[in-house]
């Protein structure tokens, strides 16, 4: 065997960039700098056609929040859904981590900072790793 | 726009559950409430709008045809969201303005059943083969619940967090208010689903579904249908007077989509699309938000209702938490909103909200609203989203005489 535990590793979505410093990708406009996360065949704020990867910041700070108490049967609540405005630009939703689920103590505007977590094995012993926000 | 669209007969079946109806049933008592309330029928119609989101691609207007009146005219098979049955009516709105008919009739209806708060989505996953980048964003499992969520109760209590996080004054205490009063006004409203009132702090104190939505505070699933029939205005001249007394002018009808911010990477902004409509809206109608006696909108869950006092500029700007702390939208407030229970309590078949709020705004400009009628409305709007997003904004004001 010498396949490594790094090679059965996969990003949940494929924006999200593995390895020693995991991080966000984002496809953005070469004209107005607008970022999607997923491709576009013209820009949807300003209609140009040309795009680039760019990294994105792994910090930022809460826009918004929610606490799931009822999801489907297999996703454990309560967890903390939340809307990210990162440094260098880009909005992103992802859960919060290592913050509790108590809403007084989950502050709107407290800064985070991007981490990873396995979400789950596949039949061939692939970890899938998905991204959250910690607080910073 | 040449000349005015009237709403010469509306109708509602009452919202709940009708396990031993299907939606032909529900869109025909709706249906023919309507024509009846103008004294016409299907024969008088020149074109026909159903909004339906369940049964989008089923062709349910030809099957309503086939059960009520089958004459040839031309039939609009609508879904947009939420804001179904409004597009429904304003499909129908603008064929009349193109002078194409002079008749039309409109019908949003929807059969949910107990569809459950959050529809297929709340199914369990299957376990995971080989996982193999899919779709769009290359994913390899379904990530609700693991990057945030997308589900309704929670995109709402985000949008409405978004608010909180910008204004000083907002918080849980706002948002279950906004139900507390909309549980009330229901309890005046035969056609409401539910008609119970409940104390702020049972509202507070329900299950928590998506903080800070409680279970009092998201809309419940639901069968129903509305319907409008909608007159041009040289046809309504030749109606009966008593058809003629009860009209209720269209003074504005707008559709809008949302337009591009930078937060559409995370979720669908329901805010811009409203404010760009209400303020087409006031402008084609040339009325302003001080000048409405009722407003019905779209409070699927307590959160979006408290954004929408702003989006509709019934508050100032970062207001609306000390809106409904001075009981602004309350039924004998400054500007009563909700007055039928709202979504929450009135319930929320998709299809046919849009219209349903058209029956209810026209229903108190006409004097008719029983016991919840607010006195001497003469100008009301109607307003309804539909995530993605859709929104319809329609003025309603009472006719001259």
């Amino acid at each position: 065997m010498t396949e490594t535990a790094a090679d059965k590793r996969i990003p949940v979505v494929d924006y999200l960039v593995l390895g020693d410093d995991p991080h966000l990708v984002a496809n953005t406009c070469r004209s107005c700098g607008a970022l999607y996360f997923d491709r576009r065949n013209a820009c949807a704020r300003c209609g140009e056609l040309e795009f680039e990867r760019k990294t994105l910041e792994k910090t930022g700070v809460v826009r918004s929040f929610t606490i799931i108490h009822r999801a489907a049967p297999n996703v454990p609540v309560p967890y903390v859904s939340s809307v990210v405005e990162l440094d260098g630009g880009g909005v992103v939703k992802a859960n919060l981590v290592d913050a509790g689920a108590d809403p007084e103590k989950i502050e709107l505007g407290m800064r985070v900072k991007l981490t990873t977590f396995p979400c789950g094995r596949d039949e061939e012993g692939t970890e899938a790793v998905a991204f959250g926000f910690a607080p910073a | 726009m040449s000349e005015n669209v009237w709403i010469v007969g509306t109708a509602m079946t009452k919202f709940g559950r009708y396990p031993d109806k299907d939606t032909v049933d529900l869109a025909s008592e709706a249906a023919l409430g309507a024509l009846g309330d103008a004294d016409l029928t299907m024969q008088d119609m020149g074109v026909l709008a159903v909004g339906c989101l369940l049964e989008a691609n089923a062709m349910l207007g030809q099957r309503l045809q086939k059960q009520i009146g089958q004459t040839g005219i031309p039939v609009f098979n609508v879904s947009n969201a939420c804001a179904t049955g409004a597009t429904a009516v304003r499909s129908t709105m603008l064929a009349i303005k193109a002078g194409e008919a002079d008749l039309g009739l409109a019908v949003g209806v929807e059969q949910m059943g107990k569809a459950g708060l959050l529809g297929p989505a709340g199914q369990a996953r299957s376990k995971p083969t080989g996982y193999t980048p899919s779709g769009r964003y290359g994913s390899v499992m379904p990530v609700e619940g693991i990057l945030g969520t997308g589900l309704m109760p929670g995109v709402f209590a985000q949008a409405g967090m978004e608010y909180a996080s910008r204004h000083d004054g907002v918080g849980f205490e706002q948002f279950a208010k906004v139900a507390e009063k909309n549980h009330a006004h229901s309890a005046l409203n035969p056609l409401a689903q539910y008609q119970k009132a409940f104390s702020l702090e049972e509202v507070m104190g329900a299950d928590m579904v998506a903080y800070p939505n409680t279970l009092l505070m998201c809309c419940p699933t639901g069968d129903g249908a509305a319907a409008v029939v909608l007159c041009s205005d040289a046809k309504l001249k030749t109606l009966g007077p008593d058809v003629r007394r009860r009209a209720v002018k269209v003074s504005a009808s707008v559709l809008t989509s949302d337009p591009y911010v930078e937060s559409d990477s995370a979720q669908p902004d329901v805010s811009t699309l409203t404010k760009l409509a209400a303020a087409q809206a006031y402008e084609q109608a040339g009325v302003g938000p001080e000048d409405l006696d009722l407003v019905e909108l779209h409070d699927c869950f307590a959160t979006a209702e408290l954004i929408h006092y702003e989006n509709l500029s019934l508050c100032e700007p970062g207001g609306a938490g000390d809106f409904i702390d001075r009981r602004g939208p309350w039924r004998d407030g400054k500007t009563p909103v909700n007055v039928s229970g709202g979504l929450i309590s009135k319930g929320h078949p998709i299809g046919a909200t849009g219209v349903a709020n058209l029956y209810e705004v026209a229903t108190h400009l006409r004097g008719e609203a029983g016991d919840r009628q607010i006195d001497n409305a003469k100008v009301g709007l109607a307003h309804v989203i539909g995530l993605g997003s859709a929104c319809g904004v329609h003025v309603l004001e009472r006719a001259a005489s």
